[in-house]
């Protein structure tokens, strides 16, 4: 194994307090409700998973919500995102409404795919939200190719994209950075590194520590930023979005995040050195902007209080509204193979 | 008014014309612009439509199929090009994962209107990787449209065609015909997705057969007819959708099925047809179906293996005047 010197609880272990402001319009407690809605959302698909109201697997992104939050707050109406399998955050964070993400999730005809699609596959084009994708890296092609229509067309929208730091090794990654950085399209590829491929430390599996650098085998600009901390997130974005918006092409963004539920629901974690889920739920990307937000007299304990409680009631009606929705009719099926 | 072309000159005129048409249209492939094609078959494009619409890209399928899905999702209509069919293979998932697939997964939202032009085919000593008819890995992944042009008015009507269609098409040029001449009819000259070609009509026999194979089914039934068998030759050209209904009706007539594929017979359009046929119209059969095939190996170097790999007019010949007189 190629040596790799420093571990993630070291990484981890940095506990810096959450950025409040970088100039761009939107407050941090309108990203804190974001990233609460997107918490609050896992927490339920967990306890819908467990009832097994959910088939299949799912991937939940409980500890990576800043990084969502963050990007998709760089963005404007028009811009497109596609995103992984772990993306129920990413999706929610273009505004998708949780009723039929729930519903999707619940296999219901008024779920955002109409059933088609599922946990892995959350799709809202209405928000631009234009694709999730089960195949690790395989959604990057895709990405490259909205760029080019919005540069082609002229619409001045620019195409993110999320992928893991195991999608860093497929080739899929090289290929699309690569078309995307000769063609200096108006894409930003946003790795949300969580240290894991599936159960396999990043470590194991790449010999480079931070992704970032992977840029330079395509002359692009190559960033790292605290994933946790939602307002630093959304001000590395923005730069990002402006570079591909005024035709500077591509840019890479390494977030530096944890996966607080491991890697789907039939997996415990039994991997995790000991202290290292500790030491990432102390930094938190919630709490953190939380505690910011109270340090800096801008939110007292029962102004959260009730932030919290009206986020957990809309997200409570979703779920209930979408569980009594029917399922797909059996005709459906055969509908949408073709045009 | 009516004009000849060869099969090679097909494919640029009907790019162009569609590129007329449509500002929607755009083209992506290793060396399709300035070079002008590997196979000469985008001659001139660059010139006339410019770079940003004739797109040279890096040696990179799977950007290059995902960059077509993509773009299409988001209003363009892009021809993307797959130097040799074989290279599909290295785009596999782009083709069968996310172009298939992609409208079914976001139930209905998007619309895929990709064509992907890839050359196939042997006979030429391209040997093992750059010779085989991939279509047929293509057919049991629902979503995709899949067209095999034999001749040239139906290689210039089924391009504009799939260039047109709301889905993915996969458009296959087959290498041994780019010298073949024929002549486009006046108009748009579109030919629709589905819509078999009779070319022959008999009595005794149906034979079923695309591309390379077509050709040398009419030659096999012009031996038979020297001995009394008359055949009816069928190009289907398009696989998916297939006109069954063509087949059928001719079926009716003859009772004799004969397919003819430049493929192994397993997991093959000529064994699906076979299937399709014997299940749902067994009353019309008075002799076993007849698939004439490749043998089940790679396609092989050497003239004479090569020669021997791919069904001959000869076999075709003997194969099915056995068939007629069982």
């Amino acid at each position: 194994m190629p040596e790799q010197t420093e571990d993630i609880v070291a990484t981890a272990a940095g506990h810096e307090p959450a950025t409040l402001a970088d100039g761009v319009p939107g407050d941090a407690e309108h990203l804190l409700r974001s990233m609460l809605r997107i918490r609050f959302f896992e927490d339920e698909v967990r306890e819908m998973f467990t009832a097994g109201l959910v088939r299949g697997s799912t991937h939940l992104c409980q500890g990576q919500e800043a990084v969502a939050v963050g990007v998709c707050g760089a963005l404007r109406p028009g811009d497109t995102m596609t995103c992984t399998y772990r993306g129920h955050g990413a999706v929610l964070a273009m505004g998708a409404p949780l009723d039929r993400a729930f519903g999707e999730l619940l296999g219901k005809a008024g779920g955002l795919c109409r059933g088609k699609g599922g946990s892995m596959h959350f799709t809202d084009v209405s928000v631009g939200a234009i694709g999730s994708n089960a195949i690790v890296g395989g959604h990057l092609p895709v990405t490259v190719g909205a760029a080019l229509a919005a540069q082609h067309l002229g619409t001045g929208a620019v195409s993110v994209a999320f992928l893991g730091d195991g999608a860093t090794n497929i080739g899929a990654f090289h290929e699309s950075l690569n078309l995307a950085a000769i063609w200096r399209l108006p894409a930003v590829f946003v790795i949300e590194n969580n240290h894991y491929g599936e159960y396999s430390p990043l470590a194991s599996t790449t010999p480079v520590r931070q992704l970032a650098v992977r840029a330079a085998s395509y002359a692009i600009p190559g960033v790292g930023v605290d994933g946790n901390d939602v307002v630093a997130v959304r001000s590395v974005a923005h730069e990002a979005v402006r570079r591909a918006r005024d035709g500077d092409g591509p840019t890479l963004i390494e977030a530096d995040t944890y996966r607080q539920q491991g890697h789907s629901r039939s997996d415990p974690g039994a991997y995790r050195p000991p202290g290292e889920l500790e030491a990432w739920l102390a930094r938190d990307p919630i709490l953190r902007v939380e505690q910011a937000l109270a340090e800096a007299g801008r939110i007292t304990k029962a102004g959260l209080d009730a932030l919290r409680g009206e986020v957990a009631a809309e997200v409570a009606g979703a779920s209930s509204a979408a569980r009594g929705w029917p399922e797909p009719a059996p005709e459906s099926l055969r509908e949408d193979v073709y045009a | 008014m009516s004009e000849e072309l060869n099969y090679r000159h097909a494919i640029a005129r009907a790019l162009a014309d569609e590129m007329d048409y449509d500002d929607r249209v755009i083209l992506i492939g290793e060396d399709v612009g300035a070079a002008g094609g590997a196979f000469k078959s985008t001659d001139g494009l660059y010139e006339r439509f410019g770079p940003a619409r004739v797109r040279d890209t890096p040696i990179s399928e799977q950007a290059i199929v995902g960059a077509a899905t993509g773009a299409a999702i988001m209003g363009l209509r892009p021809v993307a090009e797959i130097m040799f069919a074989d290279f599909a293979g290295v785009c596999f998932d782009q083709i069968a994962n996310q172009l298939a697939k992609y409208r079914y997964m976001t139930g209905g939202q998007v619309s895929v209107p990709v064509t992907i032009r890839m050359t196939n085919g042997a006979g030429a000593g391209f040997a093992a990787q750059h010779s085989q008819g991939t279509e047929n890995w293509f057919l049991n992944i629902p979503g995709l449209k899949i067209a095999v042009p034999g001749t040239v008015p139906d290689l210039y009507g089924l391009l504009r065609s799939a260039i047109r269609d709301p889905d993915p098409v996969l458009v296959f040029e087959h290498k041994a015909l780019f010298a073949i001449k024929g002549t486009i009819p006046g108009g748009t000259s579109l030919v629709p997705l589905g819509t078999a070609d009779v070319v022959r009509e008999g009595g005794d026999v149906t034979i079923v057969a695309a591309q390379q194979m077509r050709h040398r089914a009419v030659e096999a039934a012009a031996e038979l007819a020297r001995e009394g068998i008359e055949a009816t030759v069928i190009d289907p050209r398009t696989l998916v959708p297939f006109d069954d209904d063509t087949v059928i009706d001719s079926l009716r007539v003859t009772s004799r099925l004969a397919v003819v594929q430049e493929a192994p017979a397993d997991g093959s359009w000529g064994a699906s047809l076979i299937s399709r046929m014997t299940t749902s119209n067994f009353e019309l059969f008075d002799a076993p179906p007849l698939l004439i095939a490749a043998d089940a190996t790679p396609v092989p170097y050497a003239g004479s293996l090569e020669a021997a790999w791919l069904p001959s007019t000869d076999r075709i010949t003997a194969e099915v005047r056995k068939q007629v007189r069982y």
